[in-house]
């Protein structure tokens, strides 16, 4: 393998962030936890514990009671049940969705975002009233995970509620990184996945208004209130309640990554000229940077970068590793050649001005030998 | 200088390699690593492998991403997936269809090379700063008075140098092809001794998007209904029987003509020539596909520089230059005489006739062992 040593500097915490000290300690003891939490006896009993406990973490994480909180196996698991939870409602979504909103229901209606990357409330307005009335169902991502735009929630959601629809929001690249509540976006349903705030991945949250009933994807047992079936991931949900624990706690440091990114983008700027970030002039989470150098594909910068031990991102990666084009800024109306140069960059809980300056000098030196070849 | 003929550290030099998951790709990597080279390496997907193998179930990446992965790994640098699916489709796949609708025989993989590998991926390598792009093809790169040169492999049977005619001057510079003075037993030997699993891969046999060597099938799918049936006509005009699409032939082919011989005649009938307008194959006897005269169109020259020949209507007033010529890959080279006849153009006299000769081949230029270029045969004449 190649060496990931310290010299690394880690900046793509929008595709997972690692995991906090404090998450492996409570996982680690988990660990000797023996008993199924079905289980009638104490060991049973002691295992279902952790995981009330880590269920009460995250309802308190997007202020709902503990009951609201179903465990998931990801992120897209909650996704796909929100959006395949209503058989027979018509899904409404944006063209920046994740992949798992985009693929779980494949003849949703797309609906267009503004230049800066939000979606176009207009385009909802028209989607809603073409719809008859109860037979909707609105999947908007809170914060989109290429550029970072905030996108209008409530908004969205006050005209959908109005029409009857329900209201689904992926908060994946949200959680831990702003104040959020289901309640206060007025929302049905919500996605959580602990991997993204310093837990571990493999494990999600469905957050479900009160009395609300989607179908189950997965049958079997009776856990998670026969919603998702198989012996809850004791290790992961213990890690994903000490994650949400924490970020409750954390959502002030978050909120001072927002100077480190803008003097990030601004020393960027400075040093390309022609260099720009898509959504800037938009609302948007304090991590996210998405920038575009003319010239030089995503990719290739990605592979540059990765070679001088800065680590960022370009599109979403499929499994094989190649890199598509990213849907989102097509969506925001950049051309092919821009959409293709584009990066991302994400802070995290580790990143600090030293790791800036060592992704400033990489992609300047980046910037510059482009601009001369 | 360090062995690829740069005046640096193995370790201060960045050096690209193009890894296909083959054996051969994966030895060049890992014995530029084992010279302590900065070496990093580059997969390219090219089309989907599910739905060029049309199975079901398989892995959009394809065995040979993964292989090349694991060799990477094993040796310990870092690489890199490219999707050049867009690219590969456009110049390399659309040229190949249109190609065999012409009634030509193409090389796709010289487009390849040409096209891909040694354009985008050698800019690529640039833009990662590296200083050279280093392959597992057999064929030796030798710095001669006037910058580097070409020539054959060590190996006369793993030779491949026809499908690399055109490697333009400035490509050539940048590339490396540490196998060439290796013949293919000390190939799998090196990839034992470094514990690749690939030791033992076999040897890619087709073309890598046409993996059951169906290339009609392949030309119908990307041009669909272009295809089309016709007549199957002796030289002398006499129509011998149908035929489901000129792209299933090729010039100097015998066999699978569906026509038997002809009554009373048995002398073998070969397909002469196609006439992709009219839907026609034309078959007749081996005597009349000897050619002596080779047109040639976008030719590479690698070679010393050349005055083009004067002269009108084709009458050169210059001998030629005597050099041999292959014109498939799998023939030996044939002695010649080149006439350049225009920039990108050229005129080949072949001393013995030869027979076979197809449309859409390479032909490809040599003096001893040095390649001089090439260009794509656009016509002959007897």
């Amino acid at each position: 393998m190649t060496t990931l040593g310290p010299e690394r500097i880690y900046l793509d915490h929008n595709a997972t962030t690692p995991l906090k000290p404090a998450v492996r300690d409570a996982m680690i003891q988990a660990m000797d936890l023996v008993g199924n939490p079905s289980s009638v006896h104490a060991f049973g009993r002691r295992a279902r514990r952790a995981v009330e406990d880590a269920r009460a973490a995250v309802a308190a994480l997007v202020g709902v009671k503990p009951a609201q909180v179903l465990f998931t196996g990801s992120g897209t698991e909650a996704n796909n049940m929100a959006l395949r939870g209503f058989p027979g409602r018509r899904v409404l979504t944006s063209a920046i969705e994740h992949e798992s909103v985009l693929a779980a229901v494949t003849d949703a209606d797309r609906l267009p975002v503004t230049p800066s990357g939000a979606l176009a409330l207009d385009a909802l307005a028209e989607a809603l009233e073409r719809v008859e009335p109860n037979r909707a169902l609105l999947s908007l991502m809170v914060a989109n995970n290429e550029t970072g735009v905030l996108q209008p929630v409530a908004e969205a959601a006050a005209l959908a509620r109005a029409r009857g629809a329900l209201v689904h929001a992926d908060a994946v690249q949200a959680a831990g990184r702003l104040p959020l509540s289901l309640p206060a976006l007025g929302v049905d349903l919500l996605t959580l996945s602990a991997h993204k705030l310093g837990g571990p991945a493999g494990v999600g949250a469905m957050i479900l208004a009160e009395g609300l009933e989607p179908d189950a994807l997965v049958r079997g047992g009776g856990q998670e209130k026969r919603k998702r079936a198989g012996t809850e991931n004791l290790l992961g949900i213990v890690g994903f309640g000490a994650a949400a624990r924490l970020a409750r706690a954390e959502l002030p440091a978050a909120a001072t990554l927002a100077p480190l990114r803008d003097r990030l983008e601004r020393e960027a700027l400075a040093a390309a000229p022609l260099a720009r970030v898509m959504g800037a002039d938009a609302p948007r989470v304090p991590n996210t940077s998405c920038l575009v150098l003319p010239g030089l594909s995503g990719e290739t910068q990605v592979m540059a970068l990765d070679l001088a031990g800065v680590a960022v991102s370009a599109g979403s990666a499929c499994s094989s590793g190649k890199v598509k084009p990213s849907h989102v800024l097509a969506a925001m109306g950049a051309d092919a050649a821009s959409a293709s140069s584009a990066i991302r960059v994400s802070l995290g809980w580790t990143s600090d001005d030293a790791a800036v300056d060592r992704f400033l000098a990489a992609w300047s030196a980046l910037a510059r030998r482009s601009v001369a070849a | 200088m360090n062995s690829l003929g740069l005046a640096k550290r193995p370790q201060d030099t960045r050096v690209v390699v193009a890894m296909s998951g083959g054996v051969d790709s994966s030895v060049t990597a890992a014995m530029l690593r084992e010279e302590g080279y900065d070496v990093v390496g580059i997969t390219l997907q090219l089309y989907d492998h599910g739905l060029a193998v049309m199975k079901a179930g398989a892995c959009c990446a394809g065995q040979d991403i993964y292989d090349a992965r694991q060799v990477a790994d094993r040796i310990g640098i870092p690489h890199y997936v490219l999707d050049y699916e867009g690219r590969f489709s456009q110049d390399v796949m659309d040229d190949f269809a249109d190609s065999y609708l012409r009634g030509e025989t193409p090389i796709p993989c010289v487009r390849c090379n040409q096209r891909v590998k040694f354009r985008d991926l050698l800019n690529t390598a640039r833009e990662l700063g590296a200083e050279a792009l280093a392959t597992g093809h057999y064929v030796r790169r030798l710095v001669g008075a006037q910058g580097a040169e070409l020539h054959r492999a060590v190996d006369p049977a793993k030779d491949q140098s026809y499908f690399l005619f055109a490697t333009t001057r400035e490509q050539l510079e940048f590339l490396r092809f540490p196998l060439g003075g290796l013949t293919k037993p000390e190939t799998r030997a090196l990839a034992e001794r470094h514990g690749l699993e690939v030791a033992s891969k076999p040897d890619s046999q087709d073309i890598c998007f046409v993996p059951d060597g169906d290339y009609a099938a392949v030309v119908a799918k990307l041009r669909p209904g272009s295809v089309e049936p016709g007549e199957i006509v002796h030289i002398d005009g006499r129509v011998l029987g149908r035929h489901q699409g000129v792209v299933h032939y090729t010039v100097g082919q015998r066999k699978g003509l569906g026509i038997g011989g002809i009554k009373g005649e048995d002398e073998a009938l070969y397909v002469v020539r196609l006439e992709p307008g009219q839907r026609r194959v034309v078959v007749g006897p081996r005597r009349d596909l000897a050619r002596s005269v080779v047109m040639v169109r976008e030719v590479n020259w690698l070679g010393p520089d050349r005055p083009i020949s004067a002269g009108a209507e084709g009458m050169d007033e210059s001998a030629g230059l005597p050099v041999s010529v292959k014109l498939r890959s799998a023939q030996p080279p044939a002695a010649a005489l080149w006439h350049r006849t225009g920039p990108d153009s050229a005129r080949v006299e072949l001393l013995e006739p030869q027979h076979g000769v197809a449309p859409g081949q390479a032909c490809v230029v040599y003096q001893g062992d040095r390649v001089l270029g090439g260009g794509w045969i656009a016509g002959t004449a007897a």
